[in-house]
């Protein structure tokens, strides 16, 4: 092992042992992490993936703000037991709108990746109100908090800067946010243009406490919309074979 | 200078900063036992969910990253710059560069900022990204941080009178400039305000798939990096310094140095194995991980075998004891890692228990009981006594803690291997067998099991802050003291 009598060399030269560990630990991720922005395939071609409406990204925050991720996954594996539990396999292009990720590394609860339209508004209520009042044996936290009004005055500024990261909200998704987001949470208003800009976005108050737009409503929103977004009885399996 | 003390050696007057690593000692012990209390918390919260209080700021997604944080980052990061700061002097026969003021900006700097982010998550402002929850403004107050420590630690490296580097600071320098490039590589983000959104908030540059093999490329490393090469620093300057021992090889400890700096970096995408993330990055990261199994055994072999010919301290020496154990777990924790990382295990144990059994074999055994060893070291020392307050109350230490780490890893291998086969079980008619909610009831006794070896490692450290408050006040404990190893010898 007579190479290792040249390490004398860089153990006794501060700057070359920096400079050997610099290169050393930066070769992994240049590998590992750069092809994925820019091999095409990181991301299947599928219709239907689009950015949150305005509600649906209050209650993301709101999600990402009381950690859910850290006992729900949004991430359902290629298995028998996990496509027949929660649904078709996750899809790289269903989080493409997601900063961050909410993908999750734990279970303590179930996957939510296709929660959405999977119970009704008002199971998920009462759910997040009290867990144990529709599962008793649930052990999830109480949220019944979030019954206070959603503060959405910002909601322009957080649109924009989402534009900025990638997701392709238009100048009219911009303008018309504070609209759509009371729309969204409204029993009567007129929801065909909120339509247009977000299909299949889940319509009406949710949280019937109070009359103003709540956090519930907009976590409610969020959690409806998971999963739905793609239709998968047209995507054709080599669209997605990976 | 007057706070500062000088080397033994009568011609070399070299004065080193101890001062400042005291403060570094006792933060450590601060926040090692909030730290383990916050986690028994919210391990009590699995349990019995009336734990959360109904209070939103104590509810267990807020006080996760403050448990996480605060072991990791508190107790973790205090420790590891104590012993890297009190090391490189020592090491290098040089005094802290920048000294006091340096050393004392550092210090508040970044407990500082470990107050700020614990009340940030506890407010709502998480960034959501595990173990990288801290938000922008918290992340640049860090960034100022770590280069000030990196500049204040090769800086004594550049002036040490010792023209050899010692091993020890090859790891810490290793950790250094890796969790720099990481931190500054995870957390690239827009803040909201520039666009007149929330002051505090911001949205990750990156998106879905690449966002994920960001964070773990980022996560993965904060392990291998903070947890491990930095403490395998600690433990090729205390093992040997505590044993009376040379370190076993040099030659090892070359090979398994830079073997397991390069290999560390691309074990992240084994936490998203059978997910969207492409599968030639999924199988790149499952080799790479088993292949760590190998330098990482050769850190625990150049550890353990430091102990030849001085195997009796184990019995007469629980500092000793403490850093042992702690390789040990190290070996183990490094070989359940790569099995845990073969795809076909991984089906099973992701998203499971097993994989916070995992951690915390690792966390707990390794880092924390190395930390422990360490730190009972370092105490006299610091505080100039002849002997730490108590030696019999290591041992209470030591055993109590370990039975309580055993209670937490074999607690979380059942309940996660067996809620990992519920979730896959079949009844005969060809039905998925368990609902999820009760596979989440079959998990209540272990959780209780979990939770109460969680209180015995809690216990241990605050016998540990009793043995130093009382050392530092100067007190010997009257007791019994362990036979010198002689006289264990001679008695056969």
């Amino acid at each position: 092992m007579s190479i290792l009598k040249h390490h004398a060399k860089i153990e006794t030269n501060v700057l070359l042992l920096m400079v050997g560990i610099l290169l050393t630990v930066i070769i992994g991720g240049l590998v590992e992490v750069l092809p994925l922005f820019t091999i095409q395939s990181t991301i299947e071609k599928v219709d239907g993936v689009r950015p949150y409406s305005p509600l649906e990204q209050e209650g993301r925050d709101i999600y990402v703000r009381e950690g859910c991720y850290l006992c729900h996954s949004q991430m359902i594996r290629p298995f028998r037991d996990e496509v027949e539990r929660y649904g078709h396999y996750s899809l790289a292009a269903e989080s493409m709108y997601d900063h961050p990720f909410q993908w999750g590394s734990k279970r303590t609860g179930p996957d939510l990746a296709r929660v959405g339209g999977k119970y009704t508004n008002d199971w998920h209520v009462r759910h997040l109100t009290n867990p144990r009042s529709v599962v008793p044996e649930s052990i999830m936290p109480n949220y019944a908090f979030l019954h206070r009004p959603l503060d959405y005055s910002d909601i322009v500024g957080k649109m924009k800067t989402l534009r900025v990261v990638g997701v392709p909200y238009t100048d009219d998704d911009i303008a018309n946010a504070q609209a759509d987001l009371v729309a969204q949470a409204s029993d009567t208003a007129n929801t065909d243009a909120l339509m247009q800009r977000y299909p299949k976005a889940s319509l009406g108050k949710k949280d019937k406490t109070s009359t103003s737009v709540t956090e519930m409503d907009a976590l409610v929103a969020y959690l409806q919309v998971l999963g739905t977004m793609v239709d998968f009885s047209t995507v054709k399996p080599e669209a997605i074979t990976r | 200078m007057t706070q500062a003390t000088t080397a033994h050696s009568a011609k070399d007057a070299t004065p080193y900063y101890d001062n400042v690593i005291q403060k570094f000692v006792l933060a450590a012990t601060f926040w090692g036992v909030v730290g383990f209390l916050v986690g028994d918390l919210i391990a009590w919260q699995l349990a019995f969910p009336v734990m959360n209080l109904n209070l939103e700021w104590i509810q267990f997604g807020r006080l996760r990253p403050v448990h996480t944080s605060a072991v990791i980052f508190a107790f973790g990061g205090n420790v590891l710059l104590a012993t890297s700061l009190f090391v490189v002097q020592r090491t290098g026969r040089a005094s802290l560069w920048g000294g006091t003021v340096l050393g004392n900006f550092i210090f508040w700097s970044y407990n500082l900022f470990i107050v700020a982010a614990a009340l940030s998550y506890v407010l709502g402002m998480s960034q959501g990204k595990e173990y990288a929850e801290p938000e922008w403004w918290l992340d640049l107050w860090l960034t100022v941080t770590w280069v000030a420590y990196l500049v204040a630690f090769v800086g004594t490296l550049y002036k040490r009178k010792e023209p050899h580097i010692y091993v020890a600071n090859w790891f810490f320098l290793a950790m250094i400039i890796t969790i720099a490039m990481l931190h500054l590589g995870n957390n690239l983000a827009v803040p909201t305000i520039i666009f007149g959104g929330p002051w505090w908030k911001s949205y990750q540059i990156y998106a879905g798939v690449q966002d994920a093999m960001t964070q773990w490329w980022y996560g993965h490393n904060a392990v291998g990096f903070f947890l491990t090469a930095g403490f395998l620093g600690i433990m090729y300057y205390f093992v040997p310094k505590r044993a009376e021992r040379p370190v076993y090889s040099y030659r090892l400890s070359i090979v398994h140095f830079w073997a397991l700096i390069f290999l560390y970096i691309w074990a992240g995408p084994h936490h998203l194995h059978y997910t969207a993330l492409p599968d030639w990055t999924q199988t790149l990261g499952m080799t790479f991980s088993v292949m760590l199994w190998m330098p990482s055994w050769g850190g625990m072999i150049n550890g353990l075998m430091t102990l030849s010919g001085a195997w009796e301290k184990l019995r007469t020496d629980p500092v000793i004891r403490f850093l042992v154990t702690s390789v040990a777990f190290y070996g183990m924790s490094t070989f359940e890692g790569p099995m845990m990382s073969i795809k076909a295990v991984n089906s099973l144990s992701h998203y499971t228990d097993w994989g916070i059994g995992h951690v915390h074999s690792g966390a707990l055994g390794w880092v924390a009981f190395v930390s422990f060893g360490a730190l009972y070291y370092l105490v006299p020392v610091l505080w100039k006594r002849k002997s730490l307050y108590s030696m019999r109350l290591v041992s209470y230490h030591f055993w109590i803690a370990t039975i309580g780490i055993v209670l937490y890893i074999t607690s979380m291998w059942i309940s996660g291997i067996m809620q990992g086969l519920m979730w896959r079980a079949y009844d005969n008619l060809g039905f998925l067998q368990y609902s999820f909610v009760e596979t989440v009831a079959a998990m209540h006794p272990y959780y209780i099991i979990r939770a109460t070896g969680g209180v015995l490692f809690v216990a241990g450290s605050l016998i540990m802050a009793y043995n130093f408050i009382r050392t530092i006040k100067g007190d010997v404990r009257d007791e019994l003291p362990y036979e010198a190893p002689a006289a264990a010898t001679a008695r056969g």
